[in-house]
């Protein structure tokens, strides 16, 4: 495989709090490359954390550091808040949960999707209009024009989530940060986004995080999993070799997912094991 | 506070429903305290009290109605400390006494105003409906009214004195405690464990008693504290026209009335009751202001 | 044990109607596990809360253990029929200890013997007698899911219904939940209808599957059916296709 896009090496995210610091992220150490890598968690395993982290987006007080943490070159962690607004969008991007709360509400899908355009590539109008249409199309909106001029609140789930995406990715990044894409969708309308990432992906060679705790999902969409567990990478496999994963947590977990190919009398439960969390 | 005490306090599993409530109490009270605002005004809330209760040892004995018309409209002395006013009584020992009509005032309008005021908001945000339209109207209709013309028309009404002043100030006091009552119990009359407890068979006096008025408690305390020092005011406003407390009960506003006259030479009689008044109000002010704060879920 | 013949229930808002469920027809067996399941608006919530009596509904026939439901409920129709929640951190009363939330029933229903009934139910969801009377707020989403558990089966309903119960938790406190369910259904002999979005889960737990699409009932298939796929309608086929995950597009 190529130049790794992304390594990160030690990485700890340390959020300072009433009753003391705590260590949402604890020395976490992983490449990608022009890959697909899903980061399963469940809730407090600091996996949300860590996407943020990445994109410089931990609010102070809380504080990230790490022996390496670069991306194409460029050092993350020695950016300013200017060089971080110039990173993210154009080479770096991220799409989060539920549109409702991501879009803005008071401006019209293409005014918002423009923005990013014109902010980043600096096109004029009428180029920024074209782009956006284009975009539009490429994430599968049947009728880019009328789209345009919607707002948030009339689309639904699902358009919100792929008008999200095309927002993210018109400045053309090389690496998309997905924390928890379609979780708030209906199962049959994920498959649908999925897939749009999935085209998009592919044909612009881009790095894909995947943040999530549906298991089924990302072991199915992903090339490579990593599981997080209280802030650290407990275990890191193939996202085809989850069900023979050998670390205990993994494999709880996996047992623990209802199954329509696996039927079981009673679903295995994670006896936590104090020895995770060093 | 002794360290088994503490412990037993904010331990994580409590035993008994009384420990469990003791240590919420004990856990507000710590909140309370920390923040300095809410400990200001309760400090001077105190001092209020301790003044009200302790008025006869404070003012060493002096009586708040004893005339002395050869000694009248005499300076700040050794003898009395704020002076006295124009039929020759102590400033102090008057002051002090205040506190006591002051405090009687405060305490029953609160005690009538909140039960009504809960009773009408969460009766009427619950059933909705024409329960609701009729209660919101009787609600509007009060509170069109600007509270001292109310206020002063039925103390004219119902005639001078001091239980009459309270009537007439919680007539009009009320209406925003149902509002606010109503407003909190439509945010939560639709909530999943206000269906379980109609799932149950609760009857509705039940679930408004027990699941929604003490969900409405704590905005309800931080609107009544902010509330006083309008209500003292409106008291001392009562009595500043002769129609709260009747002479010679010593009451602030009535003091500051009667001090009119010599403001300008014999400046104490009228100020110092009014610097009382102003202190009083800012201190439940400053605790409003700081209960508010510990009570909003969103500071921290 | 439960009928419910051409259900329907109409939303009134401002400028119109919205049909939330259209016509819905099935029966629960005594016993039997009975799972409906669908994706957002498909009016499975809906049903569960008609047949609780919660939502105003219009049917050709809607009876509880043989007798009619009326509109509106009595104290003893509660007794027969209790309900869970999604959202744990929504249905406990957040200014209620564990004790006080389990005593309110038997306080309504005058049975006595509350103290041991609280202890009974607090050990039977596999909590701690430390819980007691700790407060929502110092619980875990599992921990309050349990005591909502608790307290619908304290006054020993012979039917539960639980919507999407598991939804709002983890995978790995799904599991001890679902596991909960399973094991006090057996020793009680529940009759129950649980809802979710998630085919896995309903097949886990229940015999036997209404799937539920914008209102309408589509079909009804047996878990087994679900995992072979031996069904007759498409819809259900792209639900099934869509729970096992992403398919890749052949490169």
């Amino acid at each position: 495989m190529s130049e790794p896009l992304l390594i990160v090496d030690g990485l700890e995210v340390a959020l300072p709090g009433r009753t003391g610091v705590t260590r949402a992220v604890r020395n976490a150490s992983f490449t990608l490359g022009r890959e697909r890598l899903g980061i399963v968690g469940e809730s407090g395993s600091g996996k949300t954390t860590m996407g943020r982290a990445l994109l410089g987006l931990v609010p102070r007080p809380g504080m990230v550091t790490a022996k390496t943490m670069s991306y194409e070159g460029t050092n993350l962690l020695a950016c300013s808040e200017r060089d971080w607004q110039r990173l993210r969008g154009r080479r770096l991007s991220m799409v989060m949960q539920d549109p409702k709360y991501s879009l803005n509400p008071v401006k019209t899908v293409g005014r918002q999707i423009g923005e990013t355009c014109r902010l980043h590539l600096h096109t004029d109008r009428r180029e920024t209009d074209r782009r956006v249409l284009a975009m539009l199309e490429a994430v599968q909106i049947r009728d880019p024009d009328l789209v345009y001029h919607l707002y948030p609140h009339q689309l639904s789930g699902g358009m919100g989530q792929r008008v999200m995406i095309a927002m993210m990715l018109i400045a053309e990044p090389d690496l998309l940060i997905a924390d928890e894409p379609t979780s708030a969708l209906d199962v049959t309308v994920q498959n649908e986004v999925l897939r749009i990432l999935d085209d998009l992906v592919r044909d612009r060679g881009m790095g894909l995080i995947f943040i999530s705790h549906n298991l089924t999902v990302v072991s199915s969409f992903c090339d490579r999993v990593l599981i997080m567990y209280g802030g650290r990478i407990v275990d890191e496999c193939l996202a085809r070799d989850l069900q023979h994963a050998s670390h205990p947590y993994t494999r709880a977990l996996v047992a623990a997912t209802p199954s329509l190919d696996n039927p079981r009398a009673e679903l295995a439960t994670v006896a936590r094991d104090p020895e995770w969390l060093k | 506070m002794s360290d088994a005490l503490t412990a037993w306090l904010q331990t994580d599993a409590p035993t008994s429903r009384r420990q469990a409530v003791m240590g919420n109490a004990y856990r507000a009270l710590r909140s309370i305290l920390g923040n300095p605002t809410a400990l200001a005004g309760l400090i001077v809330i105190a001092l209020l009290v301790l003044m009200a209760i302790f008025a006869p040892q404070l003012s060493l004995g002096k009586s708040p109605l004893d005339q002395d018309l050869a000694g009248r409209l005499g300076a700040p002395s050794s003898a009395h400390w704020f002076g006295t006013d124009e039929l020759g009584r102590d400033v102090f020992a008057r002051t002090l006494y205040g506190a006591r009509v002051t405090l009687t005032i405060v305490i029953l309008v609160a005690v009538i105003v909140v039960p009504i005021g809960l009773a009408v908001g969460t009766i009427a945000g619950y059933l909705g409906g024409w329960v609701d339209a009729v209660l919101m109207r009787i609600t509007d209709i009060f509170l069109a009214f600007p509270r001292l013309v109310l206020a002063l028309a039925f103390a004219a009404a119902l005639g001078p004195g001091i239980e009459n002043a309270v009537i007439a100030i919680s007539l009009t006091a009320w209406p925003p405690y149902a509002r606010l009552a109503r407003s909190e119990t439509l945010t939560v009359a639709q909530s999943d464990f206000i269906q379980a407890a109609v799932l149950q068979g609760a009857s509705t006096w039940r679930i408004l008693v027990r699941h929604i008025v003490p969900l409405c408690l704590s905005s309800v305390i931080v609107r009544l504290t902010l509330d006083m020092a309008g209500i003292i005011l409106t008291a001392a406003g009562l009595g500043f026209l002769g129609l709260g407390a009747q002479p010679p009960t010593a009451e602030w506003g009535a003091m500051v009335s009667s001090g009119r006259d010599v403001i300008l030479d014999q400046w104490w009689v009228a100020t110092i009751p009014g610097l009382a008044i102003l202190v009083v109000s800012l201190g439940f002010n400053l605790l409003g202001d700081g209960l508010r704060d510990v009570f909003d879920p969103k500071s921290s | 044990m439960i009928t419910v013949g051409g259900l329907s229930v109409t939303f009134r808002s401002g400028r119109g109607q919205f049909r939330a469920v259209d016509d819905v027809s099935f029966e629960v067996a005594a016993g039997e596990t009975f799972g409906i399941v669908g994706e957002s608006g498909s009016g499975k919530s809906t049903i569960l809360k008609a047949i609780a009596g919660l939502v105003p509904s219009t049917s050709a026939v809607l009876e509880v253990d043989g007798r009619p439901a009326a509109q509106r409920r009595s104290k003893a129709d509660r007794r027969m029929l209790q309900f869970v929640f999604q959202d744990p951190y929504a249905s406990l009363h957040p200014r209620q200890t564990v004790d006080d939330i389990l005593r309110e029933p038997l306080e309504i229903h005058g049975v006595a013997g509350a103290d041991e009934k609280v202890q009974k139910a607090i050990a039977d969801v596999g909590l701690l007698p430390t819980h007691r009377f700790r407060y929502p707020h110092q619980l875990s989403g599992g921990q309050r899911q349990r005591v909502a558990i608790a307290r619908a089966l304290i006054l020993s309903p012979p039917i539960l219904l639980l919507d999407e119960p598991t939804s709002a938790l983890d995978v790995s406190v799904q599991a001890e939940i679902l596991n909960l369910i399973d094991r006090l259904r057996r020793s009680y002999s529940l009759t129950s209808i649980l809802v979710s979005h998630d085919l896995a889960v309903v097949a886990h737990l229940c015999d036997r599957i209404a799937i539920m699409r914008q209102g309408r009932l589509v079909e009804i298939i047996t878990a087994d059916a679900l995992r072979t796929g031996a069904v007759t309608a498409g819809y259900t086929r792209e639900l099934i296709a869509a729970s096992r995950g992403f398919t890749r597009a052949v490169a």
